[in-house]
């Protein structure tokens, strides 16, 4: 198989016309562009309908609902079908805006062996903004063509005649133990931890022998499947030596798995027979020839996204602790995927009823005009909860607290607007104490805030240890928690309440780690009179913005809380 | 109709099997949730586990799965009153699903056409004496979440409505898989889950080939493969039969109670629920092995499954739940024989 993206793109296509369903779909990244145009002009000759869907499309369009038009002129019940009742080329443009939601209904809808095959086309600008793994992970074909110049693409040759002759052939096409075997090792050397990839891998080979007229999977026909399957999902360059560690040591496999150990052990034999060095060696050439150069950059990106638990192109969806309660219907259009309040709609209707039946032409037991329908309405809204996590300690601690308090006034006064609600941690001497449990209201916290002691050691880890555990806590709740932290020191008090200084900075990144790995953001105020380096450090193992303020008042403090909030 | 995977051919996942076959023994451990990366099976386990289980009597036309004519809620319309065998109900909750179709809701075609109030019941009716299982649990709608928490609570499904006033039982196992990087479960949840798993890809390549292959060949040669493997769920079947039979008769000592107690107490899981759970699937275990008691071993073997998910989090420990779970089963317990 000669290198080359766009030969690539065209192999790809043609395996993904002979066999859609099996492999599942393809993930192309390009932005929208004549090169991709291309790419979608070929998807005609896969053998299914296509049928275009919306990174917000509604669960009554994908799984059908009623159609409520024909069930009420026809006066029966009238269903209409969903978008995947039928096996279709599902066309999913702007993916990068998938909602995990949507895209475990399609990876559904993918198990489900109804035959769909999706083409995600992911228009992602930063690494970061991409496909949710749970559809990537099932569709064989990634192919990535940002970088790629119109003038090295061309039209994509589909020959019908041979694409129905390969899929005729399909079933029938055999591919030997050991190519399974060859598959599955290459994929663990790549990092790939998925089993779908060897499965998707060898599906593909099998299509590419159908296609070039074979009833064995050949050499060919496995590099080509390598390369479209396997290297652009590998995670590590298959140089490196698997990683021992993961193995759980309770277990130690019998049998070394050691694919180093499969290659150059020949004396061994087990498993294991003479041919599969060159055929293993054969196929790591072809995925490292396509293993794309940023591999890891890319893969660091990703991790973060994970990490951060959203997806940025679609902006941060909040789960809402009052997601969904309904609310009083009102008058509205049924074509926005809304849903009837069939009682509400009827109780409309009924004061007309005996005019309306005057006035007809024909006979109907009900007359219900478009006037009538009534829309279900869900309310859906999440609270952000702002934790400040205050250092109480030393002399300046008085002024500071004091700045801090003014500050929480300021931001809980316009939190009705804002929709958020305010936490108070704040940490002196060998602890930290929760002043303030998550609240909205203004007259508890000046309660609070009253009495609030300063002065001692700077107990940091144990500050955000306290603003974490909340964290967690008010997002089981539904809330969506920022960790607020005002200081102007460094950490001198560890975890444990010993004043030993290595071991506080060590505690406090620990608790930072912990902090940004579940995802939660936060921000640093440096209140001190001239700025921290250890606290600019801190900021960047959260990963949150660094804000130096000297001689804060509330009000720039509450300004420039909401700048960030909201940056 | 094709059928699932067969539960026997899965390929090591052996506490993810275990859990899963101990519901089917006793269904008042009271589910398993399956937690786990992405391509391990986990659908696939759930699917299969539908052709294992044994079927039941019920009232053929009766919408509740009731086994008797006299246990048939009075808004059913029967329309044949026979008592058949069905396989036992498994059904799948998809995650975009309205509370109409899980609670039930009012007939609106029998509304419109004859003015008449009927009730269409929803999956809830469906899964009644059966499973529920729903996939990406993670990602289910809090307010359904909230429905299925208050019906699994009761064992009966209230649904007042749009004019209607109804109420059958819903006794159902809950089944739930998920992939803990796409969101949290909340506790309330979890802890309505007996037994929970966490799967991972295996390490060792023999056992993955030997996935990849199995798979191949159910794709393959589906007759050949079901032929070769039907004897296998079928003799695990029996087992389950027997087990449940023998679950009567099983004695639990008082040591093995306090052993129990003293573990939930050691990992300060909140309630009780943790000590039935651990005690119920302990003799489930030992139903299943044939035991005339329960022993230790059997609790330790469980320990996992049943208190994994009732720790408290604690933020600090980056060993997770199972090691903590496993480092206390050692202190209380000592080490295995």
């Amino acid at each position: 198989m000669p290198d080359g993206i766009w030969t690539r793109v065209e192999i790809g296509l043609n395996a993904l016309a002979v066999d859609p369903a099996g492999l599942g779909g393809l993930w192309l990244r390009a932005r929208s562009g004549p090169v991709r145009d291309r790419v979608i002009e070929a998807l005609p000759a896969l053998p299914l309908p296509l049928k275009r869907l919306h990174p917000s499309i509604g669960d009554e369009q994908l799984f059908g609902g009623i159609d409520l038009t024909a069930t009420l002129s026809s006066g029966k019940l009238v269903e209409r079908a969903g978008l995947l009742a039928e096996p279709a080329i599902l066309v999913l443009p702007m993916a990068e805006r998938t909602q995990p939601g949507l895209a475990a209904r399609l990876a559904g809808a993918l198990d489900q062996g109804t035959g769909h095959c999706l083409v995600a086309m992911d228009e992602g600008a930063e690494p970061q903004e991409t496909l949710p793994e749970a559809l990537t992970d099932r569709l064989a074909l990634h192919l990535d063509l940002d970088a790629l110049p119109w003038g090295q693409t061309e039209r994509i040759a589909m020959d019908g005649d041979a694409l129905a002759a390969a899929r005729a052939r399909l079933p029938g096409v055999r591919a030997g133990d050991k190519v399974l075997e060859d598959l599955t090792i290459l994929a663990v050397r790549l990092g790939i931890d998925s089993l779908r990839a060897p499965m998707l891998a060898l599906k593909a080979a099998k299509a590419l022998a159908a296609l070039a007229g074979n009833d064995e999977v050949d050499q060919d026909d496995l590099s080509a499947a390598v390369q479209l399957v396997l290297a652009p999902r590998a995670t590590q360059f298959p140089e490196e030596e698997p990683d021992e560690d993961e193995q759980p040591p309770q277990d130690p496999p019998p049998p070394d798995p050691d694919p180093e150990q499969n290659q150059n052990d020949q004396d061994e034999g087990e498993s294991q027979s003479l041919d599969d060095l060159p055929l293993q060696d054969i196929l790591l050439e072809a995925a490292k020839a396509t293993l794309p150069a940023d591999l890891l950059a890319n893969l660091a990106a990703q991790k973060a996204q994970r990490a951060g638990g959203g997806i940025s192109g679609a902006g941060a969806k909040r789960k809402g602790n009052r997601r969904g309660r309904p609310i009083p219907p009102r008058r509205g259009r049924l074509d926005t995927g809304a849903r009837l309040d069939v009682i509400s709609t009827l109780r409309a209707a009924a004061p007309w009823q005996t005019i309306r039946k005057r006035e007809s032409s024909f006979e109907r037991s009900l007359h219900i005009r478009t006037d009538d329908f009534r829309i279900k309405r869900f309310e859906e809204k999440s609270d952000r909860l702002l934790i400040f996590v205050v250092d109480a300690s030393g002399s300046a601690a008085m002024t500071r607290l004091a700045e801090a308090k003014g500050a929480v006034e300021l931001l809980l006064a316009e939190a009705y607007a804002r929709r958020d609600h305010v936490a108070l941690v704040a940490f002196r001497g060998e602890a930290a104490e929760l002043l303030l449990p998550p609240t909205r209201s203004l007259v508890q916290t000046k309660r609070r805030l009253a009495a609030l002691p300063g002065g001692g050691g700077t107990p940091l880890a144990a500050g955000l240890k306290t603003a974490l555990e909340l964290a967690i806590q008010s997002k089981g709740r539904g809330m969506t928690p920022t960790v607020a932290l005002l200081t102007d020191g460094r950490a001198n008090i560890a975890l444990d309440g010993t004043a030993n200084r290595t071991m506080a900075t060590e505690d406090a990144t620990r608790m930072a780690t912990a902090i940004r790995a579940n995802g939660y953001p936060a921000m640093v105020i440096d209140m001190g009179q001239r700025p921290e380096r250890s606290l600019k450090a801190l900021a960047e193992t959260l990963g949150a913005p660094y804000i130096p303020l000297p001689r804060a008042d509330a009000d720039r403090l509450s300004t420039a809380v909401s700048a960030a909030l909201d940056a | 109709m094709t059928q699932p995977f067969p539960f026997s051919a899965i390929v090591g996942q052996e506490e993810m099997k275990q859990a899963m076959i101990l519901t089917a023994i006793d269904p008042g451990i009271g589910g398993v949730l399956v937690f786990g990366d992405r391509g391990t099976g986990k659908s696939t386990a759930v699917r299969a586990l539908a052709a294992l289980l044994p079927p039941i009597q019920a009232v053929a036309s009766c919408p509740v799965n009731s086994p008797s004519l006299d246990r048939c809620p009075d808004w059913a319309h029967l329309t044949s009153t026979e008592i058949v065998t069905r396989p036992t109900p498994v059904v799948d909750l998809p995650l975009g699903v309205t509370e109409d179709r899980v609670v039930g809701a009012l007939d609106i075609e029998k509304a419109l056409t004859n003015g008449e109030k009927a009730f269409e019941p929803g999956l809830l009716a469906r899964a009644n004496r059966g499973y529920l299982y729903i996939d990406e649990v993670n990602l289910l709608e809090d307010h359904i979440v909230d429905l299925l928490l208050d019906v699994a609570q009761s064992g009966e499904n209230v649904v007042e409505r749009e004019g209607l006033s109804i109420r059958h039982p819903a006794r159902f196992v809950l089944v739930g898989s998920g992939n803990p990087e796409e969101g949290e479960l909340r506790p309330q949840l979890l802890d309505r889950f007996g037994l929970s798993v966490e799967v991972s890809s295996p390490k060792d390549i023999d056992t993955r080939i030997e996935v990849i292959r199995r798979r191949d060949s159910y794709e393959m040669d589906y007759e050949g493969f079901m032929e070769t493997w039907r004897p296998a769920d079928a003799d695990l079947r029996e087992k389950i039969i027997a087990a449940r039979n023998h679950l009567k008769t099983m004695k639990s000592d008082e040591a093995v109670l306090r052993d129990c107690a003293e573990l939930c107490l050691a990992l300060g899981s909140d309630g009780l629920r943790g000590e039935l759970t651990l005690l119920k699937a302990s003799r489930a275990l030992a139903a299943f092995e044939g035991a005339d008691a329960v022993s230790r071993a059997h609790v330790r073997q469980v320990a996992p499954s049943a208190l994994r998910h009732r720790l408290r989090r604690d933020p600090l420990d980056e060993a997770g739940s199972t090691t903590r779970v496993g480092r206390v089963v050692e202190e209380v317990l000592g080490e295995p024989a």
